[in-house]
């Protein structure tokens, strides 16, 4: 077997490439359900139900998706540039932290001031929490890989001493969460009797905006250069560490907002698992969708939808949920494998 | 049956995507011959290499060595049968000894010992029986570039070769190491081995081979024995037609343009790359660096570039010191530069033909306006540039990417050329380019010299230096040669000046690469 560079791929097999991916992790799949003791169309078409099958389970859908397509940007800005940030977690907690610490009470302004106020100081404080990792990178050549990492437990153990500590909330019953954000600082609910709130909108919002900024503003040209030939944007004189530095700040304070869709939207207050690896999903998020910030809003709402549809399946199957972990951990091998297969054919002796 | 013939390449096609890279190529190397594989860049002679050796499949043909069909289309069955490979871009691991590099893969994995000892014996006797001398035990990394070649070739030796393959092997040579290469091919012929030998450079072919093929356009076009061939013959035959060679106006040098003294560089880890160069161009003149790569071309042109700073010495822009080595101060002061590598510094492969004539100046008013690129002036720029290049096979909305190398330099060459430089860095600006586009880039050179600019050009290929020079400098170990009129050298001096005769001694550690 042989693999060879393609020098033209057909429309049709970029389009159906991903498609025929995910049915292949289906049907793999299905081998677990099998084990598992369950009827295989049954399971998954309780598992589609539960995603999208109802407007609660859509809503909460969507609800799930929000925090993911803030991560899942914030992975493929970063990505774009070759900055490898695995801290979007990290940075999803800096955010809340930063939206708690606002939002409490601290700063009181109208809702439509307050609310962009939080956002902006959340993507502030995670602008600055990759800021250090980058720094480290073009400073000092240490590998953001591992820093980047390192810092995720880092932030979730200041966390844990905040809420363990100082921001305690005395009216929460000996629960270590923090106290409720203000009313003028919690996103408008958009489907009344559901939890999903205005988050989605702005993140859908961003992901357009991303969009744009990559492919038509000065920055993104930047950023792109640099990341396709570093060496090639060096000569041509782009400045590559600033470049890199601000796409981490841009980077960070994507993840950021996730946490606080989280402490103002979805929670309401901050609590140690406000998010459920919301910053590493983000991750396989950005990658399921070649790093476009239009196609992250797709793989998010796939991702959710995953996640959401294995727990309801889990409850009328006794299917495990954990399925939705190899179910979107084999989409992504075999989506990066069906895109390698769109530039590379194989041949067979 | 012939049993003289030892490979029998029959019919060979290999197409990707709608171009055919190899078209019915047939063919038959016999025994203790030298075959020489003739052909522009971009004619398909690695294609075919790559597949007589098992890295590509061919669409239709079959390969017969000593009488057996190479099925598997893998090196490791290429190798089984006798067939070595030499490739232009070496594969020695620098950090393992010569005897390491070439045991590596010959060995059982499920052995816990090595049979060093056994090893070293058969790579001493091959050594001395071929006359290829290597220090068994030096590690890779301190040899020189023709050292290596060696133990590329013994590589190949110890795994049994009957057939070698050697793609470009001269590239990297002086003349006089080239010569001694000849040497040991003619040796290694007489004793039964068969060669072929890939090449563009017409001398060295007929000074070697006994059989020529030549390529063009992935089809073979000639075949005959190289006792009957003239030099003009084949070169009409790889081109397809003569081309005239672009012409210079007379050498008329004006006012100093730059001017290098005592310039000294250092690498990345602190050793020497560059020492005590001085180096002047003027206006309307072209300076050619010679030289073997490798011996502080790269460092040089880096300078000019704005990659690296000197950290003593003075370089004077019309006689203003130039105290920012960036690339952007250098762009701005008027210094075009054409980098060696097209693909790695010269343009971004996935950006369209636009953005990449737009990479050093898209911050400019002209091209962007409150932090948002305009996207109707990149690409008016892009067809106007499009038209005066005459770039082929290319929208302004293509990845370049998918241009030939030709027309990819010609991207290159458009957007300095458009900034109207001064002065000119040129480093490889015709390395595997056909003919033709590498005529269209000297003409541009000759266009921008008369209308004034200093050129400086860095080549392998000294024919083209001595084509397009005024003067030439060699250089060797980091040091420059006094300048040297180009109608004064011969090719046997600059030889002996690149081998490092006539240089002072004691910067002998000045080599950019190990």
């Amino acid at each position: 077997m042989l693999l060879e560079p393609r020098l033209h791929t057909p429309l049709w097999v970029t389009i159906s490439a991903p498609i025929a991916a995910v049915a292949v992790v289906l049907i793999l799949c299905s081998g677990l359900i099998i084990w598992a003791g369950a009827p295989v169309l049954d399971a998954y078409i309780s598992l589609i139900n539960g995603a999208f099958g109802s407007r609660f389970a859509l809503s909460e859908t969507l609800v799930r998706a929000t925090p993911l397509i803030f991560t899942g940007l914030a992975a493929a800005v970063a990505f774009r540039a070759k900055l490898w940030n695995i801290g979007g977690e990290g940075q999803l907690y800096m955010g809340a932290l930063a939206a708690t610490y606002f939002g409490t009470g601290l700063v009181d302004l109208p809702s439509f001031l307050l609310i962009p106020f939080l956002f902006i100081v959340g993507a502030l404080a995670g602008g600055a929490w990759l800021l250090i990792p980058t720094l480290l990178k073009t400073q000092l050549k240490v590998d953001e890989v591992v820093t980047t990492l390192l810092l995720n437990f880092v932030a979730l153990l200041l966390v844990n001493y905040l809420l363990f500590g100082p921001w305690k909330d005395p009216l929460a019953m000996g629960w270590p969460q923090g106290a409720p954000i203000i009313d003028d600082g919690i996103l408008p609910t958009l489907i009344a009797k559901t939890r999903l709130h205005g988050g989605l909108i702005f993140a859908v919002v961003t992901a357009f905006g991303m969009w744009v900024f990559m492919k038509y503003s000065r920055w993104g040209f930047e950023t792109r250069a640099v990341g396709l030939n570093p060496d090639a944007a060096r000569f041509a004189g782009i400045p590559i560490t600033k470049t890199v530095i601000r796409t981490a700040l841009i980077s960070g304070g994507l993840a950021a907002c996730a946490g606080v869709t989280e402490v103002a939207g979805t929670k309401g207050y901050l609590t140690l698992d406000i998010s459920p690896g919301f910053g590493y999903t983000g991750i396989a998020v950005a990658m399921l969708a070649g790093l476009n910030p239009l196609g992250v809003i797709i793989a998010a709402l796939f991702v959710a939808g995953i996640y959401n549809g294995a727990d309801s399946m889990s409850r009328a199957m006794d299917v495990s949920n954990y399925i939705a972990d190899v179910i979107t951990a084999a989409s992504l091998l075999l989506v990066l494998l069906a895109v390698m297969l769109t530039r590379m054919r194989i041949r067979w002796r | 049956m012939d049993t003289d013939i030892v490979l029998k390449v029959d019919g060979i096609t290999k197409r990707f995507g709608n171009l055919a890279a190899n078209d019915g190529i047939s063919f038959q190397l016999e025994k203790g011959k030298v075959l020489s594989l003739l052909g522009e860049n971009g004619a398909g002679k690695t294609t075919l290499m790559n597949i007589i050796f098992g890295h590509y499949m061919a669409d239709e043909g079959r390969i017969e060595a000593f009488g057996q069909e190479l099925s598997a289309s893998s090196p490791a069955e290429a190798i089984k049968l006798g067939i070595g490979m030499v490739h232009q871009h070496f594969t020695l691991s620098e950090n393992l000894t010569v005897l390491d590099n070439i045991i590596l893969g010959t060995e059982s994995l499920w052995h816990v010992t090595q049979a060093k000892a056994e090893a070293r014996k058969r790579l001493a006797h091959l050594s001395s029986e071929f006359g290829l001398k290597v220090d068994a035990d030096a590690a890779v990394s301190s040899l020189t570039v023709g050292e290596r070649q060696r133990v590329e070739i013994l590589k190949a030796l110890y795994r049994e070769a009957r057939i070698l393959i050697l793609d470009e092997p001269t590239a990297v040579l002086t003349p006089q190491e080239a010569d001694q290469l000849f040497a040991t091919l003619r040796d290694m012929v007489a004793r039964g081995l068969s060669i072929i030998f890939i090449s563009h450079k017409l001398h060295e072919v007929l000074a070697i081979a006994d059989d020529i093929v030549v390529l063009r356009h992935g089809k073979l076009v000639a075949a005959f024995p190289a006792a009957s061939a003239s030099r003009k013959q084949i070169a009409k035959k790889m081109v397809g037609q003569t081309i005239p060679e672009p012409k210079r106006s007379e050498y008329l040098p004006g006012n100093v343009l730059l001017e290098m003294t005592a310039v000294h560089v250092l690498s990345e880890e602190k050793r020497p790359v560059l020492s005590d160069v001085d180096l002047t161009i003027r206006q309307k003149e072209i300076v050619g660096i010679a030289g073997v790569s490798g011996n502080g071309q790269k460092p040089l042109s880096d300078v000019i570039a704005g990659l690296v700073t000197p950290i003593s010495g003075s370089v004077k822009l019309r006689g203003e010191t130039i105290t920012e080595f960036t690339p952007r101060a250098m762009v701005q002061k008027g210094i075009g530069r054409i980098p060696e590598d097209r693909h790695e510094q010269g343009v971004i492969g996935d950006f369209t033909v636009a953005e990449n004539m737009v990479l050093e100046k898209y911050g400019d008013p002209e091209f962007s306006r409150f932090g948002w690129l305009k996207l109707t002036h990149l690409k008016g720029h892009a067809e106007k540039l499009i038209k005066a290049f005459d770039i082929r096979g290319a929208g302004t909305e293509t990845a370049v990417r998918g241009l030939s190398g030709g027309n990819m330099q010609k991207v290159i060459l458009s957007r300095v050329l458009d900034n109207n430089p001064e002065i000119i860095l040129a480093n490889q600006p015709t390395r595997g380019l056909d003919v033709g586009a590498a005529n269209f880039v000297h003409e541009q050179l000759f266009k921008a010299r008369e209308e004034g600019a200093g050129i400086l050009v860095m080549s392998e290929d000294l024919e083209e230096l001595l084509a397009v020079s005024d003067v030439i400098i060699v250089m060797y170990h980091g040091q420059v040669s006094k300048p040297i009129p180009v109608d004064d050298v011969t090719l046997q001096e600059l030889g002996l000046l690149m081998s490092g005769d006539g240089f002072v001694a004691g910067h002998s550690e000045a080599r950019d690469v190990a």
